[in-house]
């Protein structure tokens, strides 16, 4: 045993390998792989099963769990859209969007100033802001019900904003900050020289040269906001201003057993994530990996 | 090095520091503070009911069931998150399965960028018992004996909920694991090949002692995720039947925002809290006496 997978390794390494050795790598690549695209179909197949359902009427949803819809039902499509899809996908680019902005905007100044100064303050602060990753919603949820009331905010868009905003900074502010330490300090200093300001420093200097992290902070934060469901839910009682996740709840409650236009809402709800997955993946790993390491 | 401190850095990091004190820490705070009182979500006042609340928790026993659930919740996204995700990641960096790895990675990952919601919706009709992709499988393969209302009957439903979040958090722990094993120098592998290691050899001896700290980042991410868990449970069962697929958020949630007890709802809160903060620091500990050895 020691022995075939010994000579398995020498085989890779020199590129010619002895006949047995060929067999053995052959019979567990080939075994391997089956049970990886096992696996991927196990991934895929629901997720397939949800798109050609969606075309389909309740009958052959019902009755015919595996074949493809007999007459493609696109009506599906239009009926959600108009029934409530299009009002919660408003609201999720409106959250997303404001959410986005603002986060990337005073998370990224904080950075700077935690990037360009050292001092016991500084330590203090970046501190407090790290600490910020340790508290999670859950824990915060009635509190933040009391705070948002005492505001007026309850029930109105920007309850989900200002909340989605103070729970993303931590880590936007971190990635950031640890690309910003990376610009040379020269810039800065001949900039300043020139009677540039802090701000033009920062705006003209640092966030140009830093648009690759603020590209992945976007994208982690697009996901976080396109897809939170517990502030969504709890801080939001009408129908017109719920976003996609928690709207998607009153759709379902709403259809009752008109389930292909369930399905076709819940596609849409679904397509821009994977499509941002699909053009910007790199950013979108890179920042995952990097997030949960220093989180 | 001596700077001068004008007022610009002061400005940009105040809205920052402002919205983490608001939204963050008073709410922590104010949380322990919620729970020595009994209160409604409209009322003006609050009862000071000094540990009353925490009388209560010991008494209520859903927040065993819940505990409980909690945890088997912990066990099983170790089990299938951290081995099985680790030996995935590992095969799909294998040079062996260089040219369908990449596809792969995105096939897996899909799940993780779509919504909760999406996906309990999905799962509810995959485990309905009139037309569930899960028993009409069965019963295709011969299974049919196997069949059941899988979120309707009390022993199958916390499983069947843990189930679907395996289903969608694995491809995120593999992607993890990905980013770490491709940071190892190959430098590492090269010598585990002229020492003759074979595969297993080199998993264990190399990839394993490399993604050590990774690996305890995915464990603190996958155990705290387990002792908060809402999403799930709420969309798919609301912690029925009965009580029986309860967790811990979903009873903190029903009691503060269904039964209206705010008090109580809190002392579950400061619970949940607790319990997360030991696990963090256990497992910092942990992995700290880990790295003198």
């Amino acid at each position: 045993m020691k022995e075939n997978t010994s000579s398995k390794q020498y085989s890779n390494f020199r590129q010619k390998e002895p006949k047995s050795a060929k067999t053995k790598t052959r019979l567990f690549k080939y075994s391997t792989l089956i049970g990886l695209g096992i696996f991927a179909l196990i991934i895929l197949y629901p997720l397939f099963w949800m798109l050609i359902s969606s075309f389909k009427s309740y009958e052959e949803i019902y009755s015919d769990v595996w074949n493809l819809p007999g007459t493609w039902n696109f009506s599906n499509y239009s009926l959600a859209w108009e029934q409530g899809i299009q009002n919660y996908f408003i609201n999720s680019l409106y959250v997303t969007g404001f959410a986005i902005l603002i986060t990337v905007s005073i998370g990224s100044m904080a950075a700077f100033t935690l990037s360009r100064y050292q001092n016991r303050w500084i330590d203090i602060a970046l501190l407090f802001i790290i600490g910020g990753l340790m508290m999670n919603p859950q824990v915060a949820l009635i509190p933040l019900f009391e705070i948002l009331t005492l505001f007026n905010l309850i029930d109105t868009r920007w309850a989900l904003i200002l909340t989605y905003v103070a729970y993303r900074l931590p880590l936007t502010i971190i990635l950031i900050r640890a690309f910003f330490l990376t610009v040379p300090k020269e810039l800065s200093e001949s900039a300043l020289l020139d009677g540039c300001t802090e701000f033009g420093i920062y705006r003209r200097i640092y966030l140009p040269l830093s648009i690759p992290v603020v590209v992945t902070t976007v994208i982690l934060n697009a996901f976080f906001a396109w897809n939170e469901f517990l502030f969504a839910t709890v801080f939001i009682n009408s129908s017109e201003l719920k976003t996609i996740p928690s709207g998607l709840m009153v759709f379902r409650d709403a259809l009752r057993t008109d389930w292909g236009v369930l399905l076709s809402g819940m596609v849409i709800a679904s397509i821009p994530m994977i499509i941002l997955l699909i053009l910007l993946q790199k950013y979108l790993v890179r920042g995952l990996a990097e997030g949960s390491v220093k989180g | 090095m001596k700077k001068k401190f004008p007022l610009t850095p002061i400005l940009f990091l105040l809205p920052s520091v402002f919205f983490l004190g608001v939204f963050i820490y008073i709410p922590l705070v104010q949380n322990f503070y919620n729970s020595f009182f009994d209160f409604n979500v409209f009322s003006n006042s609050k009862e000071f009911v000094g540990l009353a609340q925490i009388k209560t928790l010991f008494q209520d026993d859903v927040i065993m069931i819940s505990i409980m659930n909690n945890f088997k919740y912990a066990i099983i996204s170790v089990i299938f998150q951290i081995f099985f995700a680790l030996i995935l990641a590992s095969i799909l960096e294998d040079k062996l399965f260089r040219k369908v790895a990449p596809a792969l990675r995105v096939i897996y990952f899909i799940p993780v960028m779509i919504s909760i919601s999406v996906i309990a919706l999905l799962f509810s009709f995959i485990y309905n018992p009139q037309m569930g992709l899960l028993n009409s499988f069965l019963e295709l393969v011969g299974l049919e004996a196997w069949a059941r209302p899988w979120l309707g009957d009390s022993t199958s439903a916390i499983y069947s909920v843990i189930a679907m979040s395996q289903w969608q958090s694995i491809g995120l722990i593999t992607m993890l694991f990905i980013v770490a094993i491709q940071k190892i120098p190959n430098e590492l592998y090269e010598a585990a090949d002229m020492d003759g290691a074979g595969r297993i050899r080199k998993f264990f001896s190399v990839t394993l002692p490399q993604v050590k700290e990774t690996m305890f980042v995915n464990l603190l991410i996958t155990v705290t995720g387990s002792i908060l868990v809402f999403n799930e449970p709420f969309i798919l069962t609301n912690g029925g039947p009965g009580n029986s697929s309860m967790t811990l958020a979903v009873h903190m949630y029903q009691t503060g925002f269904s039964r209206d007890n705010m008090g109580y709802a809190s002392t579950i809160a400061t619970l949940i809290f607790l319990l997360s903060a030991i696990f963090a620091l256990i497992q910092i500990k942990v992995s700290k006496t880990g790295k003198e050895d």
